[in-house]
């Protein structure tokens, strides 16, 4: 195998982006994700995207996209209808042939258009679980409560997980949270969908993100400290959730076994938990100690703009490795309900 | 470039208007059978899983792979699903391919489809969007312009598209899992036939189809073992991708297919694509587009290609068939068109195109294109391993 590298990450600063359309949002992200890659547009073997039609309302999502980043004269280019943490897999994978040295993957998503946890409601088997209309919170919330009966944990764990990750993302100027809460103020919260409260569940966010990959010599020439991707694998789970055990992401664990995040200490973990009880799930499905650093950007409970948010955690983890902060870092995606499908990216400081 | 990739495996539906007995699950289910029996492979022999299909708005599910995961035998195992407009089928397959190619995986099975009676297409794909002013053209409307400056440009006469639509249609015939067949078809009936979207007449235009299209890729060892028939080998795969509209651009001859072909060519090692090609399965959705694309994949210079289909050198019996298997003008099923050019040729370099099989073809072309003609996928398949 290559050794690849993320060698520049950029994101949008959600705050800013509701009065912008997607392509708006995503043009000037592009921009800085390229420019601090020291990599020149027409240097860039391969680009790939993440995006969703449905959020757009209407075919083509990435068509416009392209626009964004200047596709002339025309380019190697793909799409994946999915979180696009599964499109910088797919430019890792063109990038293991051989034919490229680097890609350009973004993804973008504006959720503020639509009634999200009701939209996701179509992404479920449309013959025999759409019909009965289960939300995404709702259906997130049945896994929750699940979990805590199985556990034994509480719902002041749940409330610990949303404190401590609005806390960081209020520190976090790309996040749409602003304010820190306690547990105690979390747990004075309304219960939205039973167990789960307004701060345990991830804010509506317009937003996109890019990441530039680069392979060997040309990610050492542009970067000083690369995050090599040491390992990358996915899987999914049965779409049948009572066919599921919803007290474990199984289909995490074996992606992070797969990845061997259990062979060395992980100094940072940017979990995709869209809820609180989710990072739970997947703290164990990863088998991640307890002095990882979790979700220090604030997470998907900080900012949410679907299908960049799972991309976010690999720039996010991929940060504290240029920054000199961490030298084995672990980033996660999911997709589809109850955390169906799972990703896993584990970047080291050193090559290998 | 490490492994070399096979394509040991193909399946795909009978297409038709309304495949009201099977599900969207069914509907994948039966393709993805038919290539697993045909590569004398079991569900449990695939690593991988790729699945492709035009807009979610086709059928109404959003990202249906999460629902079809179970369907595609993907649970506990790495599921990607590609988008790329109507070149997807294609792209998919390149996705797939680049699997096996960076010695990722041995054996990946992968699916494209489409069940377009589960909503409307045309419909889908003039709804307005916010931010965009609407087009509300459909496909047939989008392209008709862009053919008429076609027949402008090159001088062509008016009936070369009947002709291509003749051809597909009679090929179409031969092949047991083409959605239309007419047998009494004639010039004259197709002269009378309703205009849609002039100078596109209903006859000169694709279906609207229920189907789906899969196939096995393998590595060497993968591909080892004994089947019917021996395996088809990837020579080159390529894809482009430019803008849909700016300023000076050839929306008729589009640059981003002139690369793209260029690029398959050299790797597949073919300076003369009339020459040295055998057969082609290329995307023409609408009767014109065969000309169009014969110059826009180099088959002979720009503003001949006319020439070519009213010769019939793209003929069942000419001497570069285009579409033995009918092609997209005869079925439709849009995310899974795109795949079923790049199986089909894979079925005729190993002969197992049974009625529509094309005598010593030994290198093919598939191509797809999709959204304003702006987006290609494409590969060469030869009998030999590369």
């Amino acid at each position: 195998m290559r050794d690849v590298a993320v060698v520049a990450f950029a994101q949008s600063s959600a705050p800013a982006e509701q009065r912008r359309n997607d392509v708006e949002i995503l043009m000037p992200v592009v921009q800085d994700a390229v420019e601090r890659s020291g990599l020149g547009h027409d240097e860039i073997g391969f680009t790939c995207s993440g995006s969703n039609d449905y959020l757009v309302g209407g075919p083509f999502s990435f068509v416009g996209a392209l626009d964004a980043v200047g596709a002339w004269p025309p380019i190697r280019e793909s799409h994946v209808e999915m979180d696009a943490a599964w499109a910088l897999y797919e430019a890792w994978v063109q990038i293991q042939k051989g034919v490229v040295d680097s890609a350009l993957v973004y993804g973008f998503g504006k959720t503020s258009m639509s009634d999200l946890a009701k939209l996701m409601t179509l992404q479920l088997d449309p013959y025999y679980l759409v019909p009965l209309w289960p939300d995404a919170d709702t259906l997130a919330a049945l896994q929750a409560r699940a979990y805590l009966d199985a556990t034994g944990r509480t719902e002041r764990d749940l409330a610990a997980v949303a404190a401590r990750s609005r806390t960081a993302a209020a520190a976090n100027p790309n996040a749409v949270v602003t304010e820190a809460v306690t547990v105690d103020d979390v747990l004075s919260e309304a219960v939205t969908a039973p167990p789960l409260r307004r701060s345990e569940c991830a804010p509506i966010t317009d937003g996109a993100a890019a990441v530039v990959l680069a392979a060997e010599d040309v990610a050492r020439s542009v970067c000083t400290r690369p995050a090599w991707i040491s390992a990358l694998d996915h899987r999914t789970d049965t779409h049948a959730l009572g066919a599921r055990d919803l007290t474990r992401a199984t289909s995490a664990a074996i992606a992070a076994e797969a990845a061997g995040v259990g062979s060395g200490p992980v100094d940072v973990a940017e979990l995709h938990a869209s809820y609180a009880h989710e990072e739970l799930l997947l703290r164990d499905a990863l088998g991640l100690r307890e002095d990882t650093d979790v979700n220090p950007s604030g997470g998907a409970l900080g900012a949410n703009p679907v299908m960049a948010t799972g991309l976010i955690r690999i720039g996010e983890a991929a940060r504290r490795v240029h920054d000199g902060d961490a030298s084995r870092v672990v980033a996660h995606a999911t997709q589809g309900p109850c955390l169906q499908q799972n990703l896993v990216c584990v970047m080291e400081s050193g090559g290998r | 470039m490490g492994e070399r990739c096979a394509v040991i495996g193909v399946g795909q539906t009978h297409h038709q208007a309304k495949r009201l007995d099977v599900s969207i699950a069914g509907l994948v289910r039966e393709a993805a059978e038919r290539a697993l029996a045909d590569a004398a492979l079991d569900w449990d022999d695939i690593d991988a899983v790729v699945i492709g299909k035009a807009p979610d708005m086709f059928e109404g599910v959003m990202m249906p792979e999460i629902y079809l995961a179970d369907a595609l035998g993907a649970v506990g195992k790495p599921m990607l699903r590609v988008h790329t407009a109507g070149s997807v089928g294609g792209s998919t397959a390149i996705v797939a391919a680049g699997l096996v190619e960076a010695g990722i995986h041995e054996r990946v099975l992968t699916v494209a489809f489409e069940k377009q009676s589960e909503s409307d297409a045309m419909w889908a794909l003039t709804v307005p969007v916010p931010f965009n002013a609407p087009l509300v053209a459909g496909a047939g409307g989008y392209f008709a312009p862009l053919i008429r400056a076609y027949m402008h440009r090159s001088g062509a006469p008016d009936h070369i598209g009947l002709l291509v639509a003749l051809k597909d249609r009679a090929n179409a015939l031969r092949n047991p899992y083409a959605h239309l067949h007419d047998p009494d078809l004639t010039l004259e009936s197709a002269r009378e036939s309703p205009m849609l979207w002039d100078p596109l007449r209903y006859v000169e235009t694709c279906p609207s189809s229920d189907g789906a299209c899969a196939m096995v890729l393998a590595g060497e060892r993968g591909a080892a073992g004994t089947r019917a028939h021996p395996p088809a080998w990837v020579h080159g795969l390529a894809w482009r991708s430019e803008p849909t509209m700016f300023a000076g651009r050839d929306q008729v001859n589009p640059r981003a297919g002139r690369d793209c072909a260029a690029d398959v060519y050299a790797q597949a090692g073919v300076s003369d694509p009339r020459a040295d090609l055998d057969c082609a399965e290329v995307y023409v959705p609408f009767s014109w587009y065969e000309p169009m694309w014969l110059e826009n994949l180099g088959f002979c210079a720009e503003g001949e290609g006319w020439q070519l289909t009213e010769k019939g050198a793209t003929a069942f019996d000419g001497d570069i068939p285009w579409n033995p298997s009918g092609g997209v003008l005869s079925s439709n099923p849009i995310g899974a068109s795109g795949m079923l050019r790049f199986a089909e040729v894979a079925l005729q370099v190993r002969g197992a195109a049974g009625e529509h099989q094309v005598d010593g073809v030994r290198l093919a072309l598939g191509h797809a294109y999709g959204g304003g003609s702006q987006f290609f996928s494409m590969w060469v398949v030869g009998a030999e391993k590369p």
